[in-house]
């Protein structure tokens, strides 16, 4: 039991402890290597990491419920791109400009009802045909793209509004409101997970479906109501980005799915399902901004990101591979 | 008696549905359009389904397997940069057989990883694919790469030529098609690979070396994908970095549209070289009606969802899921 426990707490840590160590690696050879003079670990820049965090961060929560769920979502990217098309778009409607700077609260709402309605019909084809939720979310990762386009044309859209900047721009007890965000919804998420019916039947029904059953879990509802919440969170990270940005183009938020599933599985969180935590995801999208950044710092081209973090994934399923050895449990989808 | 009908139209639709729903869709553009059915028109398509198409037959050992290759996409960038940089440096003889070396490297590494090592396929092809994408990026320092005498050389011939009248991609693809089919459906190799996807226990039970066929099934993988990005550069004598990213999921929705179960141990080449062409031509007959090309993105969503519920349906005897 007690072995349990250590193996847990250490899986659950190992992700802050390689924040740790990037931290100082990138301290100790930026002292050598640093194009600027600045310090890797200066508070300005932990505070504009945390924001540019936010995005794939806010994305990657959803992700991280939706695989504990044993599914998996691929259309994020696209949800994000069309509720950032509303947002914008919408608030150059005739109705929405009379209102001045109440548009702002109402194109919102737009935004985000768009993430949650993509969201939910996911949801529902995956609960209804019983098609794979892989499958489900490769169609409409190409069907909401489709839409993107046929919605706005293959020219960006853009539209400013300037109250709107200074509330993404504000910073409130030192942190962004982007950051705000990011940790407000992580907030509410672990509460979900670890403190509600939901996250329990959501945790029984990624462990052991069968079983789930039997016990009277109803596993659609579930699955269902996860696909929302990704839709929803898809569509909130669409508004915190482009409130501040005001220019959305056609191609925005592709290869988001990958980026988002990285950090998740580098928080530790299992594809079979049944096992991952929302704070651990939290530090794997901390420890993919770090790299990025840290790479710039020392000098490194910025292609070499996509290499070093590839091969991060692949060692740490080797690592996690090697703690599971005795576990009668084989990684496999 | 008429219960009966239903059940024998469905079990028909589940199994040839994917060649009834091709056939509506070939009559309904050709009434729709003459110039769709032209000559022209047919082998302009399938050439340019070819690069994709070749890329189809190696995931679809892959996927029968029981395993994902989301790589693809960025190892076909890939091998394009690299055949293009070493042509002007080594000449095509020796550029050649060096990237496809170094394309079957990395495939072998990634069998090795999931065959070998066990991992998640899904992963380490994702974790391939973004690797990948960062050697191709480091290879090339992020700049485009040209052939510099493209009037100049005989690299144009995979991608350009024809022999007989007929376009060489058409003849490549082709050939791997008829070749890869009889691997799948005729020989040893081609059963066990169905072994160990249908049920990877029961195979290693039986004797059935699955770490070996896993490996071998990547390494095929990522052959075909040497020959797509030799179409590829030979076609265009120049590329971005970038050409073959998104090709993974197409890859993916063409095997899945041609009834390739992801569980693994089902599917064809047959099957698979029908869902190139569907995706081909639905794109085609898309453009010839006058409508944009992202259209094609929201009909393709309908037809895979729409194929693989009929397929999962006919094999549960009930179209709606019964999950509470």
């Amino acid at each position: 039991m007690t072995t349990a426990r250590r193996k847990d707490a250490l899986k659950h840590g190992a992700i802050w402890g390689f924040i740790l160590v990037e931290l100082a690696f990138f301290s100790i050879a930026g002292e050598f290597l640093a194009v600027s003079d600045k310090a890797f670990m200066d508070f300005d820049n932990m505070l504009l990491l945390l924001k540019q965090s936010a995005p794939i961060g806010i994305i990657a929560l959803g992700m991280t419920i939706i695989m504990i769920n044993g599914n998996i979502d691929l259309s994020v990217g696209a949800t994000y791109a069309l509720s950032a098309i509303v947002l914008l778009d919408s608030m150059t409607w005739p109705a929405l400009q009379a209102m001045g700077d109440w548009a702002i609260p109402l194109a919102w709402g737009l935004a985000l009802l768009t993430g949650t309605v993509l969201g939910a019909l996911n949801g529902l084809i995956v609960w209804k045909t019983g098609v794979d939720a892989f499958i489900v979310t490769l169609g409409s990762m190409l069907g909401y793209r489709g839409l993107v386009f046929m919605i706005n044309g293959e020219q960006p859209t853009s539209h400013l509004n300037w109250t709107l900047v200074d509330f993404a721009e504000a910073q409130f007890l030192g942190l962004h409101t982007a950051t705000w965000f990011l940790l407000m919804a992580a907030l509410a998420l672990w509460l979900l997970m670890t403190r509600t019916v939901h996250g329990r039947n959501a945790y029984a029904i990624g462990n052991n479906r069968e079983a789930a059953v039997n016990a009277g879990i109803r596993v659609g509802p579930h699955m269902m109501w996860n696909f929302v919440l990704i839709g929803f969170l898809a569509a909130l990270s669409a508004v915190v980005f482009y409130s501040e940005s005001g220019s959305v183009n056609p191609n925005d938020g592709m290869l988001f799915e990958l980026w988002a599933i990285t950090a998740v599985v580098l928080g530790g969180t299992k594809l079979t399902g049944g096992y991952g935590s929302i704070l651990s995801t939290l530090g794997g999208v901390i420890a993919i901004q770090l790299l990025r950044k840290g790479l710039g710092h020392i000098g490194a081209a910025t292609e070499t990101v996509n290499l070093v973090i590839g091969l991060i994934l692949i060692a740490v399923l080797l690592l996690d591979r090697q703690l599971n050895r005795k576990g009668k449990e084989e990684l496999k989808i | 008696m008429a219960d009966m009908t239903k059940q024998g139209i469905g079990r028909l639709l589940a199994k040839q549905g994917i060649l009834i729903a091709f056939a509506i869709f070939m009559i309904g553009f050709a009434l729709a359009n003459q110039r769709f059915i032209a000559i022209d028109n047919i082998s302009g398509v399938i050439r340019s389904s070819a690069i994709l198409g070749v890329m189809a037959l190696g995931v679809t050992f892959v996927v029968i397997g029981g395993n994902f290759d989301l790589s693809v996409g960025s190892m076909m960038s890939l091998s394009t940069i690299v055949v293009l940089d070493l042509h002007d440096k080594i000449g095509p003889a020796l550029a050649i057989p060096a990237m496809f070396a170094l394309t079957l490297a990395l495939g072998a590494f990634i069998g090795f990883l999931v065959g070998y090592m066990k991992l998640n396929s899904l992963i380490v092809t994702l974790g391939m694919l973004s690797a990948i994408h960062g050697l191709t990026l480091t290879w090339s320092g992020g700049k485009n790469m040209d052939i510099a005498d493209k009037a100049g050389t005989w690299f144009a011939v995979f991608g350009q030529g024809r022999v007989l009248g007929v376009p060489v991609p058409i003849l490549i693809f082709a050939g791997l098609a008829i070749i890869l089919g009889i691997v799948l459906s005729r020989t040893a190799f081609g059963r066990k690979v169905y072994a160990v996807g249908g049920n990877g226990q029961a195979a290693t039970f039986s004797g059935i070396p699955r770490a070996r066929i896993v490996f071998l099934t990547y390494v095929l993988s990522s052959f075909c994908v040497a020959v797509a990005g030799l179409l590829q550069a030979s076609r265009s004598l120049g590329s971005q970095n970038t050409v073959g990213q998104g090709m993974e999921l197409q890859v993916l929705a063409a095997v899945i549209l041609g009834g390739a179960s992801l569980m693994g141990g089902s599917g064809t080449i047959f099957k698979t070289v029908i869902g190139v062409l569907i995706l081909g031509f639905i794109q085609n007959g898309l453009l010839l009606m006058g409508l944009a090309f992202y259209v094609q993105y929201v009909v393709t969503w309908g037809i895979i969802i729409l194929a693989v519920w009929l397929d999962v349906a006919a094999k549960r005897g009930r179209l709606w899921s019964p999950t509470a």
